[in-house]
């Protein structure tokens, strides 16, 4: 119960972000060209995807072992949590710029707008620009969802996180026709950041033949430890080193 | 070749990205972990685990 719920906030937040990521980026094409050069670029993206997950999902879940399986997905989760935690705690120290959504909008449509052809005609640079958007930042929603359901065997509860992230990200970008840029990411970073290492740290101990005394509650033993830990960081990092301007836009 | 090594270039950002030292701390966490299993100390395995991670995550940050 507790790890389901886990599972699912942690796939929505995930997904949102790299959804909100995506979105500026097809918005950016939208408005520079037109919307059905953006939106074949987003249909395009969709299906390598499910092509991607179709490829992987079944083999991962029948062929390897459940105990490789679980020690292979807590690497990578480790590794990508840590990125995003490492990141989010940069910035909220103020060492790394903010990942400011409407910054990267203007810089995607000046960028974009030097080769705009106009029209109703596909134009293939955006369609590029829209498709690479929405399959790279796509690939990172799928590798959460898929090792995820994978370990916990509940892909329909991260596969609901995600669908629930796009439906909420998708309805706004429609509605609104700007990028998100209200939306708090670097807090929701950090806080997936923070799940993606606590699963990673509990699914490769498994994995590997730990038994946790606490059973599923170590996830969240594991959060509290390593936030009071990234706290603790961000304080040290303030106070020995001066912070950028707050100025800038970054990957990632 | 330019398409491998874009290709290549596309995993290395995907699981390396900023920091190898994220990447081989995660490595490093569950092969301690292992040894400590495997030497039947499951108990000090449960608070290696999540002190190697805090430990990496350190490094990383302070070799920024």
């Amino acid at each position: 119960m507790l790890s389901g719920a886990l599972l699912l906030g942690s796939s929505f937040l995930a997904s949102a972000v790299e959804m909100v990521e995506a979105l500026t980026i097809v918005l950016a094409v939208g408005l520079t060209h037109n919307w059905r050069t953006a939106l074949l670029g987003v249909l395009a993206g969709f299906l390598a995807l499910a092509a991607v997950v179709a490829a992987l999902g079944p083999s991962l879940v029948h062929y390897v072992p459940i105990n490789a399986l679980r020690v292979g997905v807590g690497v990578l989760l480790l590794i990508f949590g840590l990125q995003w935690l490492r990141k989010a705690i940069l910035r909220a120290a103020g060492l790394k710029a903010q990942h400011d959504e409407a910054q990267i909008f203007e810089r995607e449509l000046a960028e974009l707008r030097g080769g705009a052809a106009g029209g109703q005609a596909v134009d293939w640079t955006g369609f590029v620009v829209s498709f690479k958007g929405v399959f790279l930042e796509g690939l990172e929603v799928a590798f959460i969802v898929l090792t995820f359901g994978t370990n916990s065997g509940r892909f329909d509860l991260a596969a609901a996180g995600a669908l629930l992230a796009f439906v909420i990200v998708g309805a706004t970008g429609a509605v609104v026709h700007r990028p998100l840029a209200r939306v708090p990411e670097n807090a929701i970073k950090f806080t997936v950041g923070l799940a993606l290492v606590s699963f990673g740290t509990f699914w490769g101990g498994e994995g590997i033949g730990v038994k946790w005394a606490a059973g599923d509650a170590t996830i969240v033993i594991l959060a509290a430890i390593y936030g009071l830990s990234a706290a603790a960081i961000i304080n040290l990092l303030q106070r020995s080193a001066p912070p950028l301007p707050a100025v800038g836009g970054g990957s990632g | 070749m330019r398409w491998v090594i874009g290709f290549g270039r596309f995993w290395w950002d995907f699981i390396v990205g900023d920091s190898i030292i994220l990447a081989v701390g995660g490595i490093v966490v569950l092969a301690l972990g292992l040894a400590l299993a495997r030497a039947g100390d499951g108990t000090a395995a449960q608070f290696v685990l999540p002190a190697t991670v805090v430990g990496t995550l350190g490094v990383s940050l302070h070799l920024r």
